[in-house]
């Protein structure tokens, strides 16, 4: 690997660190960004000189902070001092960096960059795009191409978002144990969700680097936090599911379902990686809404054939999630089970009464369609899998249900 | 004489390679081993997992989440083992606690395990001291 190359990721990687520990000095997000790109162009400028610092994390800071300072002294002259709380950490500059990256601080301040973009007021599409460019540092270029907009559409969502951010008053003093847990849930929530939207188009390039994104995320969350056993379950739900992705489409970036998915081509490391952090989880007791997702994936990874799969695992899996979280899509997917289990009719039965909160859902008339299909109600089907078109949100989706219809055209001419 | 060569890396950097940086890497050093290989000098060799999938056993009785994270303790040694889960791989890493009981063991799952390659590699116990 090239300098350069090296250089690159080694910027990414401290990228969520060093904007929370500049964020924290400063309290402004536009100055801590400013202050971590100054930092990055004098790391391109000297690391290849000088060779990398032994901690970049810590060199970055340093020189951001610096730079910014610099910046302030020098506008000063200028202009009206600035705002106290803007420099609220000058007194302890002297203090050793490596100590408060050491400390509980250092996971706090990356808490506190994720969770403001997490703000209640923001739409989930704006959190995501906002953690995307602070967090993750994607180019606004690089995100509008996965969101699938303009880039001038998405520079003015990341502007509103953050103009909205900034007025919201976010508590830098260090959290307590509970206001903690409440942001990790938000973060989790939003790492998930960012998760979902690269997964769910996963056939498109432009997207793949968002579930990616998300997995990094909660590895690094995870380092901060080892011991909370729903970020080990959100990781493992994500590294179980993203394991799938090279068995997930065909060669016309059609979705093969997971039953039909050739299991050899599934990523095995991310597979064994899903499943250790799954046992770490399960031995804490403590079970969780992600951490039940992921023992859902894990019964499919485990599975060698579709065949093998363990359906009755999976409906008791599915029933403690809607204890948790009852959901009418939670007991679509148990109906799922339940067909497998005890037959399509009772699968029908366990959804009838969905029928109503489900109208617009696609997932909802595609499994019924297929219910129906398996009983050999074709008309009613048919039916079904017409308003499941309908409501695709993607040409893939729709191109899967296409092929239902074209078997049950096919069987009835023969 | 038989070495152990252990490779350290930041592992937040690693584990943002992307796909292609990653099998950049894993063909380069490729072309080290399959050399390695034809020489006849390779034993085991394997690839851990991240240390967020690690778990540590500190004395018999204390498992803690994470990986081995003190400084002042050295590395001296380690097994592979082949189990069903992190339960059993943490009931053998008790027994070898409470045979050594001031030592921890830091339980990682392996992402990639190349099995011997030496033709003639010895099949007893090795005493090299």
């Amino acid at each position: 690997m090239s300098d350069l190359a090296w250089i690159n990721g080694a910027l990414i990687a401290a990228r969520p660190q060093a904007v929370g520990a500049l964020l924290r000095y400063f309290r402004d997000m536009d100055l801590a960004e400013e202050a971590y790109q100054d930092a990055c162009l004098r790391a391109l400028k000297s690391w290849p000189e000088k060779g990398p610092p032994r901690d970049p994390t810590a060199w970055l800071i340093l020189v951001g902070r610096n730079a910014a300072l610099d910046g302030v002294r020098k506008k000063a002259k200028n202009t009206a001092l600035p705002e106290d709380d803007k420099i609220s950490d000058l007194d302890d500059v002297e203090a050793p960096l490596v100590e408060r990256l050491d400390g509980s601080h250092y996971r706090d301040d990356v808490l506190r960059l994720l969770f403001i973009c997490c703000h209640p007021e923001l739409p989930a599409t704006q959190q995501i795009a906002l953690a995307l460019r602070i967090v993750s540092g994607l180019t606004v270029a690089q995100i509008a191409r996965a969101f699938l907009v303009s880039e001038a559409a998405m520079e003015q969502r990341i502007t509103r978002a953050k103009q909205k951010i900034a007025k919201a008053e976010v508590p830098f003093e260090t959290p307590g144990p509970v206001e903690r847990a409440e942001r990790l849930a938000s973060v989790a929530a939003m790492i998930y969700l960012l998760f979902n939207e690269g997964y769910s188009a996963a056939s498109d390039p432009a997207r793949a680097p968002l579930t990616d994104e998300a997995i990094r995320l909660a590895r690094l969350l995870l380092r901060l936090f080892q011991t909370e056993p729903e970020i080990m379950g959100l990781t493992a739900l994500m590294l179980l599911q993203q394991a799938r992705l090279p068995a997930r489409f065909d060669t016309n970036g059609e979705a093969i379902l997971l039953e039909d998915q050739d299991r050899s081509r599934w990523d095995p490391k991310l597979v064994s990686e899903g499943l250790a952090l799954l046992d770490k989880a399960m031995r804490h007791n403590r079970p969780g809404p992600y951490q039940v997702q992921a023992a859902i994936a894990a019964i499919h990874a485990r599975a060698a054939t579709a065949e093998e799969t363990d359906w009755a695992g999976i409906e008791g899996l599915y029933l403690a999630l809607e204890r948790m979280q009852p959901s009418p899509v939670i007991t679509l997917n148990r109906a799922v089970a339940v067909a497998k289990l005890h037959g399509p009719a009772a699968a029908l039965e366990l959804i009838a009464p969905l029928e109503e909160q489900l109208a617009g859902y696609f997932h909802f008339f595609g499994a019924r369609g297929a219910f129906l299909l398996q009983l050999g109600r074709d008309g009613e089907a048919r039916q079904s899998f017409d308003r499941a078109i309908a409501l695709a949100n993607s040409p893939a989706e729709a191109a899967h249900i296409r092929r239902h219809l074209d078997r049950l055209m096919a069987e009835k001419v023969s | 004489m038989l070495y152990t060569l252990l490779c350290y890396n930041k592992e937040d950097v690693v584990w943002s390679w992307s796909k292609e940086e990653d099998e950049a890497v894993m063909s380069r050093l490729s072309v080290v081993h399959e050399r390695l290989v034809k020489e006849g000098k390779l034993g085991p060799s394997l690839r851990l997992l991240p240390t967020t999938a690690a778990t540590t056993l500190r004395g018999p009785g204390v498992v803690i989440d994470g990986p081995f994270a003190e400084t002042k303790e050295q590395l001296l040694g380690f097994y592979v083992i082949d189990v069903e889960n992190l339960d059993a791989a943490l009931a053998v890493a008790k027994e070898l606690s409470e045979a050594n009981p001031t030592s921890t063991y830091e339980i990682r799952p392996i992402a990639l395990y190349v099995p011997e390659t030496r033709p003639n590699a010895p099949t007893q116990m090795l005493k090299m001291y």
